[in-house]
């Protein structure tokens, strides 16, 4: 038995790959360090990310997988879910063992769980790219608070820089406590320590924009007005905005008072 | 100027709610010039509103002063309602700074109809270009063609905007002539005809000079009202097959009449028809999506779908002799016509049966609704059914699930009592 331990990033578990191989001992279990319960029996192989070994797995994995198909192993790895260590190990060891192309092997059980890992995460993607509500601040900046089911962040980045190049913004993951800024030229990943009252909307009066109350009341007008009461459907309406995301929309706060 | 903001915008996004068009997908505008937004790729819908459709655009009239009386339409001349007005500067900043923070895709704008076609037609032009131009917008933009605009005008607009949409509003020229005298069928095709002329033009022009510029490349669509007038789905299926072969336009929408007109030329309901929207809409999917053609799914025979059970379904229990499908061997189209299976399903199903045969829990796993799948498909020649059932009673067996066919008829008894009491 062998008890796989890494620093819990994407690396680190290529690396965990990279070992395993080397050894011909596969693994029972993988974990993040800090994570991992001590056992009595088997081994227990503590793995140190090697950037050099990461990008060998990796160039491999390159050769014989499509474009997307790199992209699904890599958001199974901001999955997070229970098990998704294994499920990666599983699928990189049936690339390398087949001779063709496994992609689209649905019968296989760890492609099918990439595959639908990979959907789930980016629908999560899709919805943080439709839900991020920014409120303008008094000094010029449009900031947003997420807290994802998926770590999503990476992935969403590309999506607000393409779109916002002009204004500068922070969209900030209050669980993971990491955020993305941009500055009007590029798009760093930042830990601010953001204290936990503020964690969530809405901004201070005194830090918001002075024109900002109107548009978000406005924006409640508009929401409010394009209802067509006759139609109500409320189940349909839970459906596309799980009342999970509500704390994010502006247009589903408490009104103002007028 | 904040609460007169606010009435405005009460008032001319109520009246443009009726137009259910909210799509923001297909463009293909990049932002290249460090400007504002980015259009390119699949749509997002930012909300929803609790009537569950997508809230996409900044969906307005422009104004709502008509001089035009159509039976259908809130905004008609003869109806006593608010009348308001954006400037076109008041357009400009809501759609700029809703875009800013993330509340929305872009700007649909459409209008009544004040002093002329033309005049009304070259103000929503103007706003787009002032958009486009002045502010580096590069979000998506959705202009409404005034049935009866000039040529130069609708060929300026689709310079801005990135899809354009005629409604044809009635779907038969004889109830367009009933409800809404002011207009004709022909003054809907010309400027449709035009646009499919304009985007195709366009296209060749791109093919030649990568710099050409491009017109409406979200192509065009339009709306007609379901419930309004007298016409059944066959009718409405064959026109907008018809519209789709030969205008090529991207959608054609579909709108439940919402009885909210007194007018008397309307006829009375109590609700709008939005089972039959959906069905109409499943029927719309099929011919874009699955294959079928308008005369597969309702003919003169049958000319209305089935409220109670999906226009596939329908197909396919009129049409047992093509069934059972065995999914390991059959062909992809044929795969696709199967009830509860959708075409991402279809499409693992070709791809996973290179590798191993597949049996029904594969095709669990895989997403597939057996429930109504079993009784049309085999997995390496064996069924889930022990017997061949008639249509009659598959039918009742999905509506009312596996229990017997006793307890079908209690509860169809039982949903009679409710609707007496």
């Amino acid at each position: 038995m062998h008890f796989y331990t890494y620093d819990g990033s994407f690396e680190g578990l290529l690396t965990v790959v990279f070992e395993a191989f080397e050894r011909k001992a596969w693994p029972t279990s993988i974990e993040p360090e800090h994570l991992a319960q001590p056992s009595m029996f088997g081994e227990h192989i503590a793995v140190v990310t090697d950037e050099e070994k990461a990008g060998r797995v990796w160039q491999g994995l390159q050769k014989k997988l499509s474009i997307n198909a790199q992209q699904a192993l890599y958001h199974t790895y901001l999955w997070e879910q229970a098990g998704f260590e294994q499920t990666i190990f599983d699928y990189i060891k049936l690339v390398f063992s087949s001779t063709q192309s496994i992609e689209g092997h649905y019968t296989a059980p760890c492609v099918l769980q990439v595959q639908q890992a990979a959907k789930q995460v980016h629908r999560e993607k899709h919805r943080m790219e439709a839900f991020v509500r920014f409120q303008k601040t008094a000094d010029g900046l449009y900031y947003a608070t997420i807290s994802p089911d998926f770590n999503v962040l990476p992935l969403i980045v590309r999506h607000f820089e393409k779109r916002y190049a002009d204004q500068r913004w922070v969209i900030y993951d209050t669980n993971r406590r990491y955020g993305a800024y941009y500055d009007l030229s590029q798009v760093a990943l930042v830990n601010l320590e953001v204290p936990p009252h503020q964690r969530s909307m809405p901004l201070a009066p005194e830090a918001r924009d002075a024109q900002e109350d109107s548009y978000q009341q406005l924006w409640q007008v508009y929401f409010s007005s394009v209802n067509i009461p006759e139609r109500k459907n409320p189940k349909l309406h839970l459906r596309h905005m799980p009342k999970r995301y509500w704390k994010y929309l502006s247009e589903k706060q408490p009104r103002a008072l007028r | 100027m904040e609460s007169r903001l606010i009435e405005k915008l009460s008032i001319l996004a109520d009246a443009a709610k009726y137009d259910v068009s909210c799509s923001s997908s297909g463009g293909k505008r990049k932002n290249e010039n460090k400007g504002l937004g980015n259009a390119e790729g699949m749509g997002i819908c930012h909300s929803y509103t609790e009537d569950g459709r997508c809230v996409s655009l900044l969906k307005i009239l422009l104004t709502n002063h008509c001089i035009y009386d159509c039976a259908y339409c809130v905004t008609r001349k003869s109806n006593d309602v608010k009348r308001a007005a954006f400037t076109v500067q008041e357009v400009v900043d809501l759609t700029i700074n809703f875009y800013r923070r993330n509340y929305i895709e872009g700007l649909f704008l459409s209008s009544g109809i004040f002093k002329n076609v033309d005049y009304t037609m070259e103000r929503l032009v103007r706003v787009a270009k002032k958009l486009r131009q002045e502010h580096k917008f590069n979000g998506y933009i959705h202009l409404k063609t005034i049935p009866g605009a000039s040529e130069e005008l609708i060929k300026e607009a689709g310079l801005y905007a990135d899809r354009l949409s005629v409604n044809i509003e009635l779907p038969s020229e004889m109830s367009l002539q009933q409800l809404a005298p002011e207009k004709s069928y022909k003054e809907v095709l010309e400027p449709m005809g035009s646009i499919r002329q304009q985007l195709a033009q366009a296209s060749e022009e791109k093919k030649l000079f990568k710099s050409a510029p491009s017109f409406a490349p979200a192509g065009q669509s339009t709306q007609l009202i379901v419930g309004a007038s007298a016409e059944n789905d066959h009718q409405i299926l064959q026109l907008s097959s018809q519209l789709y072969k030969d205008y090529s336009l991207k959608r054609v929408y579909y709108s439940g009449y919402v009885p909210i007109s007194s007018d008397s030329r309307m006829p009375i309901m109590a609700e709008p028809p939005i089972i039959r929207e959906n069905r109409i809409y499943q029927a719309d999917w099929l011919m874009r999506f699955y294959g079928f053609e308008a005369k597969e799914i309702v003919d003169e025979q049958h000319p209305n779908l089935d409220l109670d059970i999906d226009p596939k379904l329908g197909w396919a229990l009129r049409h047992r002799h093509v069934f059972p499908v065995e999914v390991n061997t059959a062909d992809y189209e044929l795969i696709l016509r199967v009830p509860g299976i959708g075409i991402k399903s279809a499409q693992k199903i070709v791809s996973a049966r290179r590798f191993a045969q597949l049996n029904f829990e594969h095709l669990r796993q895989m997403g597939v609704v057996l429930k109504r799948a079993k009784y049309f498909i085999t997995c390496q020649t064996k069924s889930l059914q022990r017997q061949d059932f008639e249509s009659e009673l598959i039918r009742r067996k999905i509506l009312f699930g596996e229990g017997s066919v006793r307890s079908a008829l209690l509860k169809q008894q039982l949903d009679l009592f409710k609707q007496v009491g």
